[in-house]
């Protein structure tokens, strides 16, 4: 009897033990949906470097896992409910077309956090986030209008939404600045991701006396296209350097690695809350890969002058005065456009050549 | 518009069409022998992928095409195991052989995105590349797009005047009386399969190793479907798929060269051009019956069990 509550004691206290070991060392699960594939070298394999920086950082301490290639809509939240019915702590949706899906499932499943990134939606357990790209597009835009022969920049973009406009606009502006002769001609190519496609459109652009060339879509091909016509090129979302060593000016890149891990870091803590991350240059979630050696030393100084204004705070990229196309001034000097305008953004600045396609 | 932009459209037409036409030309070969493969696609990437390891290893691009055939061969072999010997759901085989390749692709390729080559080089035919407009426009181009007409001349002089060509035929048409009259049914159909899982692994090295040097996953973007509606378009003929192709790429070349002229147009009206063409065709075809009946194999997509 009395063994046999000892025994009884014995156990009870190794369980309550063997609990608390267990959820100490149980790791934080965290899941992310990624639209395209982790091999597209653009957007989504940049969130992956994201997801392989966290790993680093925690080790034991979380667990990741990802789905990729996952269409935007009800796929979607099949995929999110599926995440956070295995018992995910943390889920970062990875594309715009989420955004209704992720709400959705939040509401069911209320101890989950969720993040998503480029949405404007928000609920107790959903925060959003993005990088201000638009400030490395700045940057590259100066670059683009020093370095330009033919004063013609070919710019091709996928889809005229607010994120892909403000895009187009700050790249202008600072090819503008830098050179006031310059325009930027835009080609919709209708799609984020069609290598061969976007390498015509890149072709195109070339044959309308465009010298350098930016994208706003996921593949390498404008890189490639420009190296072998002996032109520049600048390239986004991650370094693009290996498609074409002498095209290749910079690129803008995004480092989600940093937030992430402050992300998961907030949900380990306890100090997880809802909000809208908007971070860039000074957080170095947008940076610049390394500049290219054909880049001038006067070009470099200006790039690295005004990347530290931006670090700074004392230039926010859209500072007045701004023009629309029709050269009327729409920001006057002194005022700049917050970041609601930003968000919303259905105009070209001047310089832009062609006129915005009403989606 | 001035002549050079015009040149250059037409340059750009027939680049945009080559994948089109080796894809499309394989898998209506395989139709005509009463096979329909729905894996074009998984096929083409499976080419694109291992052309484009090979060509990495090797270093030599040539490696890299020869690669890219045989691996579409190896995936179509799997299909005619899986749909001649088996004799397994046709659509539902090549639906799952598309999935397949996609996913194998982007597994083996993993290693081997952001990794950049030298593609296969133009190559301008000596004298004939030297005619103004028609030199530019016809004989400056890389070999696979002159492979992709030889292909054309070769299938379309088989089906119209050997005995190959009416065998094919004969089987995609009742195989039961072919093999009535001794035609060995299944080697023509595994015949005709790997033939176009060749052509298809072709396609997926054009992309890969001249058009767009590079390896990322899922490179194709639909060129399979594309094919696919392609042979229904041509009504099972060479010379329509030829020209479909060139159409096809055509549209597409003129929905970026328009935007540039500045044509004020909505980009995703221009982008629909395309298939907007392929339906209207579909429809003009389709609305003689008799002879859209006449056109397509009888037996396609039949399953087929031989009598022992």
């Amino acid at each position: 009897m009395r063994l046999n509550k000892l025994t009884q004691l014995a156990m009870t206290a190794a369980l309550a033990l063997g609990a608390n070991i267990v959820s100490a060392d149980e790791p934080l699960k965290v899941g992310f949906v990624y639209v395209g594939p982790t091999g597209d070298a653009g957007w989504s394999y940049g969130h992956d470097q994201g997801r392989k920086y966290i790993v680093e950082k925690f080790g034991d301490k979380i667990e990741t896992n990802y789905v990729e290639s996952v269409a935007e809509g009800a796929d979607s939240e099949r995929v999110i409910r599926q995440l956070a019915a295995k018992g995910h702590d943390l889920i970062f949706t990875t594309s715009f077309g989420y955004m209704n899906p992720t709400l959705k499932v939040a509401k069911r499943f209320k101890k989950v956090k969720f993040e998503h990134a480029t949405g404007y939606k928000r609920g107790k357990n959903t925060g959003t986030y993005f990088a201000r790209a638009y400030q490395g597009r700045y940057l590259t835009g100066l670059i683009a209008g020093k370095m330009t022969k033919t004063n013609v920049i070919g710019y091709v973009a996928s889809f005229p939404i607010p994120e892909v406009i403000r895009g187009i606009n700050a790249f202008t502006k600072g090819a503008v600045e830098a050179n006031p002769d310059v325009t930027v001609k835009v080609v919709w190519a209708s799609t984020w991701y069609d290598p061969a496609k976007e390498r015509e459109a890149a072709e195109t652009l070339m044959l309308q006396g465009a010298d350098i060339l930016t994208q706003h879509t996921d593949s390498a091909a404008v890189i490639q296209a420009a190296e072998s016509k002996g032109n520049f090129a600048i390239g986004y979302h991650s370094d693009m350097s290996a498609y074409g060593a002498k095209a290749h000016l910079t690129s803008t890149v995004h480092n989600w690695g940093p937030l992430y891990a402050e992300k998961v870091q907030a949900v380990l803590d306890g100090t997880w809350k809802s909000e809208d991350l908007w971070p860039g240059i000074a957080e170095g979630v947008t940076d610049l890969a390394p500049l290219n050696d054909a880049i001038p030393a006067d070009v470099k100084a200006l790039v690295a002058k005004k990347k530290q204004a931006i670090k700074d705070g004392t230039i926010r990229v859209f500072d007045g005065p701004i023009f629309d196309q029709s050269g009327k001034e729409v920001v006057p000097a002194g005022s700049s456009l917050d970041d609601g305008a930003l968000k919303s953004f259905n105009w070209y600045v001047k310089g832009v050549e062609g006129q915005l396609p009403k989606s | 518009m001035d002549f050079e932009l015009f040149t250059n459209i037409l340059f750009a037409t027939l680049r945009t069409g080559t994948p089109l036409i080796l894809i499309a030309l394989g898998e209506m070969v395989c139709e005509k022998s009463g096979v329909l493969n729905l894996g074009q696609e998984g096929m083409v990437l499976m080419g694109a992928a291992l052309g484009f390891i090979a060509a990495v290893v090797t270093g030599h691009a040539g490696l890299g095409i020869i690669a890219a055939i045989l691996a579409g061969m190896m995936m179509s072999v799997l299909f005619a195991f899986l749909a001649v010997t088996l004799v397994s759901n046709q659509v539902a085989t090549g639906l799952a052989l598309t999935i397949f390749g996609t996913g194998l692709s982007g597994f083996l390729g993993a290693g081997y995105v952001g990794m950049a080559i030298d593609g296969i080089a133009p190559f301008p035919i000596p004298l004939l590349s030297d005619i103004p407009f028609i030199g530019k426009v016809l004989f400056s181009h890389d070999p696979l797009v002159y492979l992709s007409w030889v292909m054309f001349a070769l299938i379309f002089w088989c089906f119209r005047s050997t005995r190959l060509g009416l065998t094919i035929r004969a089987v995609g048409e009742n195989p039961e009386a072919a093999n009535a009259i001794g035609i060995p049914v299944m080697k023509v159909r595994y015949g005709a399969i790997l033939f176009g899982g060749a052509m298809a692994g072709l396609a997926g090295a054009y992309l890969s190793l001249v058009y767009t040097p590079m390896w990322s996953e899922g490179m194709s973007a639909g060129r399979g479907w594309i094919a696919l509606a392609l042979v229904v378009f041509a009504s099972w003929k060479a010379e329509r798929i030829l020209l479909g192709a060139y159409l096809f790429g055509a549209a597409s070349i003129m929905h970026l060269v328009l935007q540039g002229l500045g044509f004020e147009a909505s980009p995703n009206l221009l982008a629909m051009l395309p298939y907007g063409a392929t339906i209207i065709v579909l429809v003009i075809i389709a609305s003689d019956a008799a002879k859209a009946k006449l056109s397509t194999p009888l037996a396609l997509g039949k399953p087929y069990r031989p009598q022992v």
